[in-house]
């Protein structure tokens, strides 16, 4: 979600210019590891902090305190010429374990899988593997397939999707470019199959859809609480539907 | 007083010299001293039989180091089959071949070829080369460790050439004259004389340019894939990989301070150390004993 937190400071000094929001990328984890050492004021993350984190962070005196900012749908994409239009949430879970490694088992032509994924620092990655993988089962120890290849950034996802009629790979709304066939998801066989959009996330139809989150040291105050709560306004809403999220209200 | 004042002088040059000798040495002990201090936990707050298992997923406490061990040394390899006919030709070509004019042109592009940056080789390869594997290969994917190889070849190459380029340079004219004396034609001198005299030299280009391949973190992080597979099958060339410098260059940002997860990768920081350090080792050895064996044959 670096982009929307880009997206956010950029506007947000145009009309407060003595409030200098600086931004740096890298995933969740980066974001609230920086938090935990004290070194932002705000962390963005794609998903909620972990336990172990937390503790971390009040060992070091931290309290790191969540706050929703905005929504966003998980789309799988593939190659424009593939012609597979639905799959469904055990399907995919099979597909990223390698359970499943032809297209052909899941309505495709008869070419191997290439799967594609983001780092394992990035909140979409923990995402995908809590509520497709594993399928949201908190007991379920599946892994990715060992044969996933993790791409450092969203290009090298979509760099690949454009032009590899093998690869599935997965990525936020806001990132999946025109060039990228989208798949409908359905939660389970014999259930609707759903394409992912603001409207299908706000109705909750649409599987793979998760929160933002912005962390702060402590109860936000002073130009902090200022930000947020311009963040959480219009105006802040506003560029996340712009960009492709899923905004609040 | 007068006759004694330039010996201050040169005294005070030679201990600012000896100085800065030392502190490469120095340099070089607190680097590893550093790696050790962060990395040595992980072999105790993890199994060495997780440690050296055939699993990378840190986010699950799997930190099975062998697929980024092999995956290094499986994308090094491919880069050095490549790069070493490659790189040698061409030194040979500069040196003893090119017409003068044609030298003058050659060497400043060649230098211009080293100072490409990385992340820019990377993104051609993501975007040109590995579709371009993928496709002449008939492979599900192009981002392969044959994709890394290719980019590293290419990024080692000035290395190679150089270093090459100087040890024939070193030859001696009179071995040429020796040769071409006794009746050998042109080529015959390149390939039995000049070459197996310079091999020392070759040796250290072939050396340097390992040292530039294994170390590379972000072309091989674009183009490989990434994927922590052990390289088992006799076409694992042609299929991904996830290599030490890379795991290092994409997790390390994000791992909490202290934690398991940031010992290992320093531990695999200290791995990609040794590996250099036996592959330099062994390379002396071979320099020395064919020193050797050279000087004794000139004597006899």
């Amino acid at each position: 979600m670096v982009n929307l937190a880009l997206a956010w400071a950029e506007a947000y000094g145009q009309i407060q210019p003595e409030v200098q929001v600086a931004v740096t990328g890298g995933g969740s984890g980066t974001g609230i590891a920086a938090l935990i050492n004290g070194t932002v004021d705000m962390a963005n993350a794609s998903r909620s902090i972990k336990e172990e984190e937390r503790a971390q962070a009040e060992a070091n005196g931290v309290e790191p305190v969540e706050h929703v900012a905005a929504r966003d749908a998980i789309a799988i994409v593939v190659h424009p010429g593939n012609p597979a239009n639905g799959l469904t949430i055990p399907q995919l879970s099979d597909i990223f374990s390698g359970k499943i490694t032809n297209w052909r088992e899941v309505g495709g032509e008869d070419r191997p899988i290439v799967l594609l994924s983001r780092e394992s620092n990035s909140g979409t990655h923990v995402f995908f593997l809590e509520n497709v993988v594993r399928q949201g089962r908190k007991d379920d120890k599946t892994l990715f397939s060992p044969d996933t290849l993790l791409m450092p950034s969203s290009e090298g996802i979509s760099a690949e999707v454009r032009q590899n009629p093998n690869a599935i790979g997965y990525d936020g709304l806001g990132y999946v470019t025109p060039d990228q066939k989208v798949v409908a998801v359905a939660s389970a066989a014999g259930e609707p199959y759903v394409l992912p959009t603001v409207e299908t996330v706000k109705d909750g139809s649409y599987p793979i859809a998760r929160e933002l989150y912005i962390y702060t040291v402590g109860e936000p105050r002073g130009a902090i609480r200022d930000y947020l709560d311009w963040i959480l306004g219009p105006e802040g809403q506003a560029i996340v539907q712009a960009l492709g999220f899923v905004p609040l209200q | 007083m007068r006759v004694l004042e330039p010996r201050w002088r040169e005294l005070l040059v030679e201990i600012l010299i000896r100085v800065a000798g030392f502190s490469a040495i120095f340099f070089v002990a607190l680097i590893f001293l550093f790696l050790l201090r962060e990395g040595a936990p992980a072999f105790w707050e993890t199994s060495l039989g997780n440690l050296f298992g055939q699993r990378w997923y840190p986010n699950e406490g799997l930190f099975g180091t062998w697929p980024l061990i092999l995956g290094s040394l499986l994308v090094t390899a491919g880069a050095l089959i490549i790069a070493l006919p490659l790189g040698l030709a061409t030194a040979v070509f500069v040196r003893e071949l090119a017409p003068d004019w044609l030298r003058e042109i050659l060497k400043p592009l060649i230098e211009v070829l080293a100072g490409i940056p990385s992340v820019v080789l990377g993104f051609l390869g993501m975007v040109a080369v590995a579709p371009l594997v993928r496709q002449a290969l008939d492979v599900p994917t192009g981002l392969t460790a044959f994709a890394g190889s290719l980019m590293l070849a290419y990024m080692s190459l000035p290395t190679i050439i150089s270093v090459a380029e100087d040890a024939i340079d070193a030859v001696p004219k009179s071995y040429r004259d020796g040769a071409l004396a006794l009746g050998a034609t042109h080529w015959q001198t390149i390939w039995r004389v000049v070459l197996p005299a310079s091999r020392s030299g070759v040796i250290i280009a072939v050396m340097l340019g390992i040292g530039r391949a294994i170390g590379e973190t972000m072309t091989v992080m674009m183009v490989t894939g990434n994927a922590a597979r052990i390289p088992h099958e006799w076409n694992a060339l042609f299929m991904p990989v996830r290599t030490m410098t890379a795991t290092i260059a994409a997790e390390m940002g994000e791992v909490a301070q202290g934690s398991t997860h940031y010992h290992v990768l320093f531990a695999v920081g200290i791995l990609l150390f040794v590996v250099t350090f036996l592959i330099n080792a062994i390379a002396s050895a071979v320099i020395i004993k064919g020193s050797s064996r050279r000087g004794g044959r000139l004597m006899g």
